[in-house]
């Protein structure tokens, strides 16, 4: 009779474990589903991307249809390259960085300093309230201020803004963030030798906490990057490298979205994202290493 | 004056600026707003149609709201067993392990490639597969963007998820295996009533992410404005539909886009807004 008992705990046992092993097979499969997304677009991107890039690639402007159209049906490589959107959304990110990142460490030092009042709460609230605006909302806030009331067309400048408007929340966030980790003796101890506050900031918040403000910094770049739908409604696009802020500017993924629409141009769409995942890819990790190494 | 009080009063008025975009981005959208709401009243909200044709003009978001919805619900969806499952297996199977870092800095990288990116990869490769599948003829609609969402959106429900995971406090997970509960008791009956406020939280997140997203919809829902019948009919979202139609709109057309932004606007903010206070009562 025990024996018996034993046996259908023994079975039951096993069922448990049974349950268990299919229990967390599942959890693998799931998990592998879903990275393997990320390695699949990697592979593609560089097998389709790679005989694209050149030197020509990063020295030369956006070729037209007609170009295109002969060099593919020739078998040949398309001639012309990217120079106008990396040109572009250089000019447009350290437009964006310069009115974003100040006024970010500014708005992040106020909050730090004055964590527990009402109205700081309040700012926190809207940064975050921002953060969350989609991108699109955000090109077609920026079209009203500046492309209709300031540059009267479409122009870098509306791009920047609208890409400074996504980046500020980010900065704000991450500066907040960084100075809370700051010890506060260190602080306090420039307090006591009467040291006025400005000063403060400038010599002991900011250098204590750089690696943590450029962390900050490069994920908010690597996050505008690669955005392409305010831009639409903003920079527009051109053909020719510009530095002219008043004018419609070209960006690496406004170049995307053409080649896209373009059947000539496809077999730049894939050079063209390598090289902007590639670039983002690496600010990312880039950040990272200067947490690792900063820890 | 102090250089003191100086320092204090630059900070304060930084601090405005926020407040200052934000009105200013609201009063914008309402102002560009009214001669639609005036002409169509709120009908607008619940009209499908969509006539840009001077003489018979008439616009209805409908459509647009109903596809925004549907595509963040599939993605939501696909989205909860695969960011379950991957934060789990970084939060608790191999908490702390080499393997766990690998897998986190990929799910990672997922939000680092830019939505464009994930629209070509959609079109040329996830495309072809729905049209092998016979799912539909094209390969474009409400479904191909709700997949393409779920990866897109997969990274930010994991990184939080896992957080909250591996914050369960180790004595609940060892009392309840010392009782001989094996792993899978421990996740169902442990692990998941303890952080199920914060996987909530994470999910309402990423679905806010989704309901913003333009470019990658916007190259795979197929644009047509009209109501979607199936998960496989072509549709538009109130992102998609602004990214599309802004090139040639003005005068009444452009007053609905901004309509339609301004209900995104309101729309995501309220979800955000959710997860923010949920998130906030428990931590």
């Amino acid at each position: 009779m025990s024996r018996k008992n034993n046996m259908l705990k023994q079975k039951k046992i096993n069922a448990r474990i049974l349950k268990d092993k299919i229990f967390s097979g599942v959890i693998f499969l799931f998990s592998f589903i879903t990275i393997s997304p990320i390695i699949f677009i990697i592979i593609n991107l560089i097998s389709k991307g790679y005989k694209q890039i050149n030197l020509s690639f990063f020295t030369e402007t956006t070729p037209d249809t007609y170009e295109a159209m002969v060099a593919v049906s020739n078998n040949k490589i398309i001639p012309g390259g990217i120079l106008n959107g990396i040109t572009g959304s250089f000019l447009m990110v350290s437009l964006a960085s310069i009115m974003a990142i100040p006024i970010g460490i500014l708005i992040g030092i106020y909050l730090y300093e004055n964590s527990s009042k009402r109205y700081a709460n309040i700012v926190r609230d809207i940064t975050d309230i921002l953060q969350g605006v989609p991108s699109i909302v955000l090109g077609l806030i920026s079209y009203f201020w500046v492309v209709k009331n300031i540059t009267n067309g479409f122009s870098a400048l509306a791009g920047s803004t609208a890409l400074a408007i996504m980046m500020l929340p980010l900065i704000i966030r991450s500066t907040e963030e960084t100075f809370k980790m700051i010890p506060g003796t260190i602080k306090e101890a420039a307090i006591a030798l009467g040291v006025p506050y400005h000063k403060i900031i400038f010599r002991v918040l900011i250098p204590t906490g750089f690696s943590g403000l450029l962390t900050g910094i490069l994920l908010a770049i690597s996050r505008i990057i690669g955005e392409t739908a305010p831009l639409m409604l903003t920079a527009l696009g051109s053909m020719k490298v510009s530095f002219n802020i008043e004018k419609p500017i070209s960006a690496v993924p406004l170049l995307i979205w053409e080649f896209y629409n373009d059947p000539n141009m496809v077999n730049l769409i894939w050079a063209s994202s390598l090289f902007l995942m590639i670039f983002v890819l690496t600010l990312n990790l880039l950040s990272k290493y200067i947490v690792q190494r900063s820890i | 004056m102090n250089s003191e009080k100086t320092t204090k009063l630059i900070l304060f008025f930084a601090s405005l600026i926020v407040i200052f975009i934000l009105f200013g981005m609201v009063f914008s959208l309402i102002d560009g707003a009214v001669p639609i709401f005036k002409k169509f009243g709120f009908g607008f909200l619940f009209s499908s149609k969509w006539n840009p044709t001077e003489g018979h003009e008439a616009y209805g978001a409908l459509p647009f709201i109903i596809g925004t919805l549907v595509t963040s619900i599939i993605a939501l969806l696909i989205c909860f067993p695969l960011a379950f499952s991957t934060s789990l297996f970084i939060g608790e199977y191999y908490k702390g392990t080499k393997l766990a870092k690998l897998v986190g800095t990929l799910v990672d990288m997922l939000a680092g490639i830019p939505s464009i990116v994930y629209g070509l990869w959609g079109f040329y490769v996830l495309r072809p597969i729905i049209i092998d599948l016979g799912f539909n003829d094209q390969g474009y609609g409400i479904f191909t963007s709700g997949l393409i969402l779920a990866i897109m959106i997969v990274p930010y429900s994991t990184s939080i998820s896992t957080e909250i995971i591996s914050m369960v406090s180790k004595d609940l997970k060892e009392a309840a295996y010392s009782l001989g509960a094996t792993r899978k008791d421990v996740i169902l009956n442990v692990i998941i009533p303890n952080a199920s406020s914060g996987i909530f939280t994470s999910y309402i997140l990423a679905f806010g992410r989704a309901l913003g997203e333009t470019m990658a919809v916007t190259m795979l829902i197929g644009n047509a404005n009209k109501i979607p019948v199936s998960i496989f009919d072509t549709g538009n979202t109130m992102a998609s539909v602004i990214a599309n139609q802004f090139g040639e709109a003005d005068g009444l057309k452009l007053s609905a886009l901004i309509a339609i932004a301004l209900l995104l606007f309101l729309i995501s903010g309220i979800v955000n807004g959710i997860g923010k206070i949920v998130i906030k009562k428990v931590y």
